[in-house]
């Protein structure tokens, strides 16, 4: 029996509504683990042979959740969320936290894999052993609160029905998708809770195209058993007293990102990246902290590292606002980046992004990016309803209503911020690329590269996550580790150097840290790497121009202590170049032959000859 | 003649620092279960509402109603801890000391559907030690005297997650936390 699984999958299609248990070799399981591996694994077993014609948003994608070995176990439980992307048109593995991920194991599942597509909005309720497909016309078009609220209830009426009596029965875990997502919004989350948001990949937007509003788990067995218990106890202890010393996140989370990472590392994105400084200490974290902050440590299961924070506007005209940190990348991408910099502004946007299930990342760059072609004149007052000066946050909700709407320009926008570019160009008749802030079809995330104190020149460029900060890249070596998070399903906020030997007392099998980053780890880099290269259908990627930064990246600086300082194209074309070579691609950014082979991705090396071929 | 006045061990709690990280169910699990398994920890966090987390487990009323209740004698409360003790052996799981008491708080265990209720881990209770080593002090624990002033208010704690989430949400999120409820 393999340890610290489940050991078994549900795969549901909704086309025909049939619900099965699937099981993977433990071959696979050993190689590719679960979460973010088991995703590149599952996506090119079954999508490969035909990736470039898979319309992510068609019934023939797949919807993955899928937790890990370490899940629930080590501290930080997620859930991973996968299927081909419609930002990238590749795989990303997109992590967020909540119970989601030990409840589902605890009933008894691994992972749900969901191909098709229902006729009418549904959700799945799993329990024990056990799930049934339900309608779920009645909470689509709810946003967050709403859909959590109804979900919660039916949850609860529907556990209490097995166990009557007085009893009281916890309520189950919930991911689910927003409007935006049945809108199919590719900048649409996947969401649990108010605010926990799996945003890079536009999997909201996968699950809305089938029709799928949420998935809904309650298990009511213990977690997985595990090899060696006794170790895997006292591991527990040393990794939380670990993450004890970690005493800033916990006390500030990344809460307190917002003025710091501007003010001092000049890396911050203000006004669609035209800069990146400020000096706003009234956007500074203590004012979050002490104006908003009603729980100052909350976490989802068996983390103690607590560095999300609930933040409540209590008065004024945003006053009702809730939602967590906001957390840096929130902070700055629906702060300073729309020139906002009042925190009641920006928690009542942080809430309304969250509550319709938008990417506040993804979506709050796509909406920098619309207030940037109006400030250039480029989108009128006519093409968009109403004006959209920097800082007006009225302006802001409009458009991010139109954009879940798809209503006139929304539609557009609707797209993703380099889709969405591609189309204006030709509307406008004006290239308006080089303002789209984005590696790949994935807006980055809130870190720039141009002072030189933040991300490395090829972070984004050279990842298979593309914008996706979690998951930059530097020598491919040490950025494989982040794959191994992914892949075990836990939060990498939580990471020691423990977590191989906490590996191995939970699953009995060994792996060291440069087994990790050298073969397994890489192999499932160059899955994703591969299936970004194949593409399609809409875009296709070539390394030579899209292994870059957004141009804006190269502009020099234009205010603050690093003015004038900018991305060196020279050092970023040798790193680029080390990088390839150091990963095992040849000098056009294709995995070679040789280097495919002995990971034992044969088929993975044919299907990219007709990339070597172009 | 004085009479030293008996004392019992009581888990205090601050339903408002609750983080929600549900290590007291990992600790309460792995100290009776020897694995970790939510639901059937002693102590259970209720999440109604998100951000409202309410951990709910025996507080230990001072007329202890499961206790007289129970039809089967399983219930007992240990003279050095007051905390209701389940005798595995003679508990039949029929519910009366989950529908007796105030805050339903007592539940049939997954496993054996047998009761389950806090038996303070015998006066070290794992849930405290974590919540306090992780400095979150939403629970920590006193000893208190049993009949003391402040003996009534224990029974008040014994409230139904749903009661408790109410005034929590209220509490943290104002009106907002009305519409919640």
């Amino acid at each position: 029996m393999v340890r610290g699984y489940a050991g078994k999958f549900l795969e549901v299609d909704l086309s025909s509504g049939r619900i099965k248990d699937v099981t993977f070799s433990d071959d696979i399981l050993r190689n590719f683990i679960g979460g973010r591996g088991l995703a590149a694994k599952i996506l090119w077993d079954r999508l490969g042979n035909r990736w470039e014609e898979i319309d992510p948003l068609g019934p023939e994608n797949i919807f993955l959740a899928l937790t890990g070995p370490l899940t629930g176990i080590y501290p930080g439980s997620r859930v991973c969320i996968s299927g081909k992307s419609p930002q990238s048109n590749g795989i990303i593995g997109s992590t967020l936290s909540g119970e989601f991920g030990n409840e589902l194991k605890c009933a008894g599942y691994d992972g749900v894999i969901v191909t098709g597509k229902a006729e009418k909005p549904v959700y799945l309720f799993i329990t024990d052993d056990n799930a049934e497909i339900r309608s779920a016309e009645h909470v689509w078009g709810k946003e967050a609160p709403e859909t959590i609220r109804i979900l919660t209830k039916e949850g609860l009426e529907l556990l209490k029905k097995a166990r009557p009596g007085a009893e009281k029965v916890k309520e189950p875990a919930i991911i689910y998708c927003g409007p935006a997502g049945e809108s199919r919004v590719r900048t649409a989350a996947v969401m649990q809770k108010i605010s926990h948001a799996a945003g890079y990949g536009g999997y909201g937007a996968v699950m809305g195209s089938k029709n799928l509003k949420a998935i809904v788990v309650k298990g009511r067995k213990p977690l997985p058993s595990v090899a060696s218990p006794e170790t895997v106890k006292i591991l527990l202890r040393e990794v939380e007293r670990q993450l004890l010393e970690r005493d800033r996140l916990r006390r500030w989370g990344t809460g307190y990102g917002g003025y710091e990472v501007g003010a001092r590392q000049s890396s911050e994105p203000v006004r669609n990246w035209q800069e990146e400084w400020h000096d706003e200490k009234r956007f500074g974290g203590p004012k979050f902290d002490f104006r908003y902050w009603v729980k100052r440590y909350w976490s989802d299961f068996n983390c103690l590292v607590a560095c999300m924070k609930i933040a409540v506007v209590k008065t004024g005209p945003y006053k009702g606002a809730i939602t967590d940190d906001p957390d840096y990348e929130m902070q700055a991408y629906l702060g300073p980046n729309l020139g906002i910099f009042d925190p009641d502004k920006c928690i009542y946007l942080s809430a309304l992004i969250d509550y319709l299930g938008f990417s506040g990342i993804n979506g709050g760059n796509t909406l920098a990016f619309a207030a940037e072609l109006y400030q250039r004149g480029i989108l009128t007052k006519e093409d968009l309803g109403f004006e959209l000066n920097w800082g007006d946050v009225e302006a802001f909700e409009r458009l991010a209503r139109m954009i879940v709407k798809r209503e006139g320009i929304g539609n557009i926008l609707a797209e993703g911020t380099y889709r969405a570019a591609l189309k204006i160009s030709e509307m406008k008749g004006v290239d308006v690329t080089k303002y789209a802030v984005h590696v790949k079809g994935v807006e980055v995330g809130a870190h720039g590269t141009r002072s030189g104190l933040d991300f490395n020149p090829i972070a984004y460029a050279c990842s298979p996550q593309c914008g996706d900060h979690t998951s930059g890249v530097y020598d491919a070596y040490n950025d494989m580790r982040i794959i191994f998070f992914d892949s075990a399903v836990v939060c990498s906020m939580c990471g020691s150097p423990l977590i191989w030997d906490f590996y191995k007392a939970v699953t009995g099998w060994e792996l060291t840290d440069a087994d990790w980053c050298r073969v397994l780890g890489r192999r499932i880099a160059h899955i994703q790497r591969a299936v970004l290269l194949l593409g399609g259908p809409d875009i296709f990627w070539k390394p030579e121009i899209h292994d870059d930064n957004p141009p804006r990246f190269y502009e020099p600086l234009p205010s603050g202590p690093y003015k004038g300082k900018t991305t060196d194209r020279k050092t970023f074309e040798d790193m680029r170049k080390q990088y390839y070579e150091a990963i095992g691609w040849d000098e056009r950014g294709i995995p070679k032959s040789s280097v495919l082979k002995e990971l034992g991705l044969e088929d993975v090396d044919k299907a990219l000859d007709k990339v070597r071929k172009q | 003649m004085s009479r030293r006045r008996e004392t019992i061990l009581w888990i205090a709690r601050d339903y408002l620092k609750c983080t929600g990280c549900r290590r007291c169910e990992i600790a309460c699990s792995l100290f009776h279960e020897g694995w970790i398994w939510p639901e059937a920890s002693r102590i259970r966090v209720f999440m109604l509402v998100p951000g409202i987390e309410i951990p709910h487990f025996c507080s230990q009323c001072h007329d202890y109603p499961c206790v007289s209740a129970c039809p089967a004698g399983a219930l007992s409360v240990d003279d050095r801890t007051g905390a209701v003790i389940v005798n595995r052996e003679k508990c039949t799981g029929c519910g009366v000391c989950i529908r007796e008491c105030p805050g339903n708080i007592p539940f049939l265990h997954p496993g054996d559907g047998k009761a389950v209720i806090c038996d303070l881990c015998g006066g070290d209770p794992q849930c405290v030690r974590v919540c306090q080593e992780a400095k979150f002090n939403a629970l920590w624990a006193v000893r208190e005297e049993k009949d003391g002033w402040g003996s009534y208010n224990r029974k008040l704690f014994a409230q139904t997650p749903e009661e408790i989430t109410k005034d929590v949400a209220i509490n943290l999120y104002g009106e907002k936390g009305e519409e919640w409820v």
